[in-house]
C-alpha cells in the first residue's frame, strides 16, 4: 500500500442489477490533486463513489483508501469529507444544531472553523437545513467536511443544479482546500467545463467501465475529433470511429490520436475538448468497447 | 506578480504563465529574491490545475529564471548575465530577421541594408 495515493481502485466489480454493474474498474489519484469523474447519467459514477466510501460491497477487486485497504479502520472515516447529491442532515435542524449533533462523531472537530466557514460561505447559523437552497446545502456539507479536517474530499455531482456564480465559488473553495499538499479531491460531474481548468486528473466512465483515466492533458492528447462530409468517414481502414454522428451535411466522430494520421486530407482533424470526448465516448455501445483502455 | 491568462490565445496556459513571469523577470519588474506564490496558491488564484502551475514553474526553474525550494515556495534568481545576453541576442536576431524580410519585399540588396544600418547608428551618435 503506497501512501502517495489518495485512493486506488483495482479491478473493482459489483453487480447493481441484472443489467448494470461495475466491471474491472481501475484508477487512482495521487495525493494532492483533483480528479474529475466524468460520465453521463447512469454511467456508474455514483456507484463508484459508493464503493470507494464503503457504502456498498464489491464483488471483485480491491480498494485502497488513504494508505489503507478498504474498508480500513473506523477512524479512517474522519479523514474523508463527503458531499452527496442529497443532504443527509435532518431538515428541522438549525445549523448550530448540525454542529452539536455531528461534533461527538469526530475527534478533531473544530467548532471555530465551522462557524468561520458558515460566515465565509454566507450561511446563517440560525437557518434550518430544510430552508437552504441547493447551493447553500452543498456549501453546508463542505463546511462540515472541512470542520473535521478531512484529507480527502469526495463530492458527488456538486455542481449540478448550481448557478454559475456558486459553481465558481466551489472552484475557489476546492482551490483553498488544495493549498495543503496532503489534501485531495474527487468529484463526479457531467458538466465538463468545471474541469477544463482545475482538473488535474480525469476518469471517463461509461456503462460501468472506465473508458480512459489519466492526467487531463494526457486524456486530451489521446483523442482527436474529426469532421467531414457525409461520406468522408465511411470505409476507413484501421481507424475506429468513436461515437460516429452522421447527418445529411456531414459526419463527426472521435478517433484515437495515433490513428488520426490514417484519415487522409479531406477531413478536418482537431484537438477535442473534454466535452467532445465525453459526448462521443458516452455515445458508444458498451459491447463494442474493445479498445477502451 | 502579474499574470493575465487568455482563454482564446491558442497558447497553453502553462506557456502563458511561463512567458509572462519570464518577461517580468527580464524587464526587472520582478527583482532578484522576490518570493513568488506557491504552485498551489497560484493554481487557486488563477482557478487552474496544480499540474499546470507546477509545469510552468518547473520550466522557469530549468531555464534559470526561478529557484524552487521544496516546502517553502519559489523565488526569483539573480539575473545571470549569460542568460540576459542570450535573450538580448535573440531579440537582435528577431529584429534583424524582420528587417531582412521587409528588405526582400522592397527589393533591397545587402549594401542598401548595411547603408541603412550605418545611417541609423550615425543618427543615434549625433542625437547623444
Amino acid at each position: 500500500m503506497s501512501s502517495d495515493l489518495a485512493f486506488a481502485l483495482r479491478g473493482v466489480g459489483t453487480a447493481v442489477s441484472s443489467s448494470f454493474g461495475l466491471h474491472e474498474v481501475s484508477f487512482d489519484l495521487p495525493t494532492g490533486y483533483v480528479m474529475g469523474l466524468i460520465g453521463a447519467n447512469g454511467a456508474g459514477k455514483t456507484t463508484i463513489i459508493r464503493c470507494l466510501l464503503g457504502m456498498r460491497p464489491i464483488d471483485t477487486g480491491e480498494i485502497e483508501l488513504l494508505g489503507h485497504r478498504a474498508p480500513g479502520p473506523v477512524a479512517l472515516r474522519q479523514d474523508i469529507g463527503v458531499v452527496l447529491d442529497h443532504t443527509y442532515l435532518v431538515g428541522d435542524w438549525r445549523l448550530t444544531e448540525v454542529e452539536r449533533t455531528l461534533r461527538p462523531f469526530y475527534d478533531r472537530w473544530d467548532g471555530v472553523r465551522y462557524r468561520g466557514l458558515l460566515a465565509e460561505f454566507g450561511l446563517d447559523p440560525r437557518a434550518k437545513v430544510k430552508d437552504l437552497s441547493r447551493g447553500m446545502a452543498m456549501k453546508l456539507m463542505i463546511a462540515v467536511a472541512l470542520s473535521h479536517q478531512a484529507r480527502l474530499l469526495v463530492l458527488d455531482e456538486p455542481t449540478s443544479g448550481l448557478d454559475p456564480v456558486t459553481r465558481d465559488e466551489l472552484v475557489g473553495i476546492i482551490g483553498d482546500f488544495l493549498l495543503d499538499e496532503g489534501h485531495s479531491v474527487l468529484f463526479s460531474t457531467h458538466i465538463t467545463t468545471d474541469l477544463d481548468r482545475i482538473g488535474d486528473y480525469v476518469t471517463l466512465v461509461h456503462g460501468g467501465r472506465v473508458v480512459r483515466t489519466g492526467t487531463k492533458d494526457d486524456v486530451l492528447a489521446a483523442y482527436r475529433v474529426v469532421r467531414g462530409g457525409p461520406d468522408d468517414l465511411s470505409d476507413l481502414v484501421g481507424v475506429q470511429l468513436i461515437g460516429l454522428r452522421q447527418t445529411a451535411t456531414g459526419a463527426q466522430a472521435l478517433v484515437r490520436a495515433d490513428e488520426a494520421g490514417l484519415l487522409g486530407g479531406r477531413v478536418l482533424v482537431e484537438a477535442p475538448t473534454l466535452e467532445e470526448i465525453a459526448v462521443h465516448t458516452g455515445a458508444r455501445v458498451p459491447a463494442s468497447a474493445g479498445g477502451a483502455r | 506578480m502579474r499574470v493575465v491568462l487568455s482563454n482564446s490565445a491558442g497558447v497553453p496556459i502553462y506557456q502563458q504563465i511561463k512567458e509572462q513571469v519570464g518577461t517580468a523577470i527580464l524587464s526587472g519588474e520582478l527583482a532578484a529574491d522576490t518570493a513568488l506564490p506557491s504552485v498551489r496558491a497560484l493554481a487557486r488564484d488563477l482557478r487552474i490545475s496544480v499540474i499546470t502551475t507546477t509545469r510552468a514553474y518547473t520550466e522557469l526553474a530549468a531555464e534559470g529564471f526561478i529557484a524552487t525550494v521544496p516546502g517553502k515556495g519559489a523565488y526569483v534568481r539573480p539575473l545571470d548575465s549569460a542568460l540576459v545576453r542570450e535573450q538580448l541576442l535573440r531579440q537582435v536576431e528577431d529584429g534583424l530577421q524582420t528587417a531582412l524580410d521587409a528588405a526582400r519585399r522592397a527589393g533591397l540588396q545587402r549594401d542598401d541594408l548595411v547603408q541603412i544600418l550605418d545611417g541609423l547608428i550615425q543618427a543615434e551618435r549625433i542625437s547623444q
